[in-house]
């Protein structure tokens, strides 16, 4: 990293490493850090304290400041920060850096190292930072000497936010924060060995054209990549343009209007039965900004036996990976898109006519898969909630989730008609990452309705987070699912194992109304069907205070349709 | 089926464990690797040999060309391409007559002897990794106590270089 492309406005005084960090978060404008302090990072927080253009919000453990940097940037697009020290910060820190690296999240983490001259020697509060988490990383660097951290932190920013996002980690050694140099911040990132594909071949597009135009059972196949790449409104273009049912992935919804006809619901393994009969029967497929994961396609050599695909994706590693493209268009979703359409409304092209094949989606659309039924003297059904939840807020609020049933009952029953307002763990399926996101999404917004829909399980395992709520006035709505089990383990026992229990039942639960409570929180438990409309609205409307409500859900619901795994799309369980 | 990659990478500290991790992380076994830096010093390359069918190639190229310090992939299997492996072969012969069969195979093989000791004989042999199969074959029937090979490094014939802007 000698080749240093110094900016215009050069600088005579020096200024210490730690001050250069805080002028380069400044310079990339991210001026939200989520972190936690200790022995590495010390001359960073002194720093931090001195200025005021940087926020630093203090996390209650390294995995929460992670994924609250996950929210904030799954929420707006932006590039997240984490600060945290070496050693146990580090490693407390590799769930949420995976989490990102799984699902696309642009981050950059920062984390503290021991003095360069004591690397290698097991000093205290080392670990090997970047060998720990190179292989869930987009890139790490361990920065040697003050002169190369700005270039490190401008490389950051660019690789993190760039192509397709994901998490770059950043080891900066003590010595290094207190080493001196005369500051410039690089304006070019100057990477010869990274220049990610953006246009789509034309030529590609073109085939692609021809594809669709002669399709017969067509579906649009859509997901986390349309809403990184903030391709949501092409998306919808192109869709309505075709009039081509679409379906999304559990990260893509949100993408194009939950509420359209057009959209046939979430595919895969909890997925409509329409979408996967649809996905199943089809003869065109056009995936973008999906990867054909195997929560996606069940069975690999029974997914979409008739089906030319069409793929369009930023990262050529994701295409012809799991599933074979016969059209392979890399691009950035947005760009790919726009030209896609614009080379169906060329006039070379009319549009099939596929009235039959909506005809046999409507068929399959009947069934009617994500159905529930509420007995209002029975007991509380989750989906009930969830129903309520979306009425109430009109599909217009932020939410989080956990990983479970609940996770699955928020994707198929809140339509979300926006981008960025799905905020989960879809990848990775990190239990605790709810609470925290919703702090980075609030944040990042405000004003707005921030709900984080959890489980009694999940919500353990970052609840400490709840006093950093409380630090920073967040008023979020924590919906909690409470089943009293770890309910999508103990649906598979019911489906795999002859109902054995095993280790599934959360006993000793806490009284979550105290708990929240004790953080200087409000609480609200809700046991009666008839008590969750009402309760939800008083939730809804306490705009300046979290509120835990804890609702004592039915503790044998399970989640379908299913397809288990190692099945095809058309041999869903349905109830 | 037999795959070998160049690959032109980052002259950095991590770059050669990043490649190395990849393919273990995504299962596949590297035969062998061989890097060293190029004239240019701010680049490596490497030589990678590994086994896989079309559609794991396809794959670990990709996976390859997506690591940030990587330059250049290039799969060189289907081109015609020049392709040595150097080896260390240390032998005990049968007996002080053999010495002439040592030469004999040498000869063939383009072998020579780098290194002699009362009990042992060492050759070093340049070739492709088959001429040194062979090698090792033809002296099956003499003791050979250690072997240390290279892995084969490669490079295309005629004109076309493997430079920073040639990628497939
Ligand atoms: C960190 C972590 N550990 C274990 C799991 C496996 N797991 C997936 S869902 C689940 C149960 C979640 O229970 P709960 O939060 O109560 O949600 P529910 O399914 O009951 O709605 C478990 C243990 C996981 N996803 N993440
Ligand atoms: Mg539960």
């Amino acid at each position: 990293m000698d080749n240093l492309k110094q900016s215009s406005n050069p600088e005579t005084q020096e200024l210490t490493g730690a001050e250069i960090f805080t002028r380069c978060l400044v310079e990339e404008g991210a001026t939200t850090v989520f972190g936690y302090p200790g022995g590495a990072v010390l001359h960073i927080y002194d720093e931090l304290h001195k200025q005021e253009e940087v926020d630093h919000i203090l996390v209650r453990h390294e995995q929460g400041a992670a994924h609250a940097a996950e929210g904030f940037a799954k929420s707006t697009g932006k590039v997240g920060v984490v600060l945290v020290t070496s050693g146990p910060g580090a490693t407390n820190a590799v769930t949420g850096i995976a989490d990102a690296y799984m699902d696309s999240v642009p981050l950059v983490v920062f984390t503290g190292q021991v003095r360069t001259a004591l690397i290698g020697n097991d000093a205290f509060q080392e670990v090997d930072t970047v060998g720990i988490t190179r292989p869930c990383v987009k890139h790490n660097i361990l920065v040697k000497k003050v002169e190369d951290l700005p270039l490190a932190i401008k490389r950051a920013f660019h690789i993190a936010g760039t192509g397709r996002p994901g998490p770059v980690v950043v080891d900066i050694p003590k010595d290094v924060t207190e080493q001196s140099m005369v500051f410039s911040y690089p304006q070019d990132p100057d990477m010869r060995s990274y220049q990610p594909t953006i246009e789509g071949h034309a030529g590609q597009i073109k085939r692609a054209a021809r594809l669709i135009a002669k399709a017969e059972r067509p579906i649009i196949y859509s997901g986390g990549g349309v809403i990184s790449s903030n391709a949501h409104e092409e998306l919808t273009e192109f869709t309505r343009l075709t009039g081509f049912p679409i379906t999304n992935t559990l990260m893509g919804l949100g993408a194009y209007p939950g509420t359209d006809p057009q959209f046939i619901q979430m595919l895969g393994m909890h997925g409509s039965y329409e979408a996967n009969m649809a996905m199943h029967h089809s003869d065109v497929l056009i995936a973008v900004g999906a990867r054909f994961d195997d929560r996606i396609t069940g069975r690999l050599d029974g997914f979409c036996p008739y089906a030319k695909v069409i793929h369009i994706d930023v990262d050529p590693s994701s295409i012809s990976k799991n599933f074979r493209a016969h059209v392979p268009v890399v691009g950035d979703a947005r760009k790919v898109l726009r030209a896609l359409t614009d080379e169906l409304r060329d006039g070379k092209y009319t549009m099939p006519d596929i009235s039959a094949w909506w005809g046999q989606i409507g068929e399959w659309a009947k069934k009617d898969s994500f159905a529930y039924e509420q007995d209002m003297d029975g007991e509380i059904k989750p989906q009930y909630v969830l129903d309520q939840l979306y009425k109430q807020t009109g599909g217009d609020a932020f939410v989080t989730s956990d990983v479970g049933q609940h996770q699955m009952w928020v994707a198929q029953l809140y339509k979300f008609t926006q981008p960025r307002r799905w905020i989960n763990s879809g990848g990775l399926g990190t239990m605790g990452f709810g609470l925290p996101a919703a702090m980075g999404v609030q944040l990042a917004h405000p004003d707005a309705q921030v709900c984080c829909v959890t489980g009694e399980a999940s919500i353990q395992m970052c609840i400490q987070e709840l006093s950093t709520c409380r630090q920073y006035g967040l008023p979020i709505k924590i919906i909690n699912l409470n089943n009293r089990y770890m309910g999508m383990v103990r649906q598979w026992q019911d489906f795999f194992y002859d109902s054995r229990y095993a280790m599934s039942y959360m006993d000793a639960l806490p009284d979550f109304v105290k708990l929240a409570e004790s953080y200087g929180h409000a609480g609200m438990k809700i046991e009666k069907p008839k008590d969750v409309e009402p309760a939800l609205r008083e939730i809804l409307s306490l705009k300046d205070r979290l509120v835990f409500a804890d609702f004592v859900t039915d503790p044998r619901e399970n989640v379908f349709p299913m397809i288990a795994p190692g099945a095809a799309h058309n041999e869903m369980i349905l109830s | 089926m037999r795959r070998i990659l160049a690959v032109l990478l980052e002259n950095e500290a991590g770059s050669l464990s990043r490649v190395a991790n990849l393919f273990s992380a995504r299962g596949i076994n590297i035969e062998s690797l061989a890097v060293t830096p190029t004239p240019d010093e701010t680049l490596s390359r490497m030589t990678i040999v590994t086994f896989g069918d079309d559609r794991i190639l396809e794959q670990i190229t990709k996976q390859l060309h997506k690591l940030v310090d990587v330059v250049t992939v290039v799969d060189m299997t289907g081109q015609n391409h020049v392709e040595r492996e150097m080896a260390l072969i240390k032998l005990r012969l049968r007996d002080e007559g053999s010495v002439d069969d040592l030469q004999r195979v040498n000869k063939v093989y383009r072998g020579r002897i780098a290194d002699v000791s009362a009990l042992c004989y060492t050759s070093e042999v340049v070739g492709t990794s088959e001429e040194i199969d062979a090698y090792l074959a033809a002296m099956a029937e003499h003791e050979v106590v250690e072997v240390v090979r290279s892995g084969p490094l490669g490079i295309a014939r005629g004109e076309q270089v493997l430079s920073i802007r040639q990628n497939q």
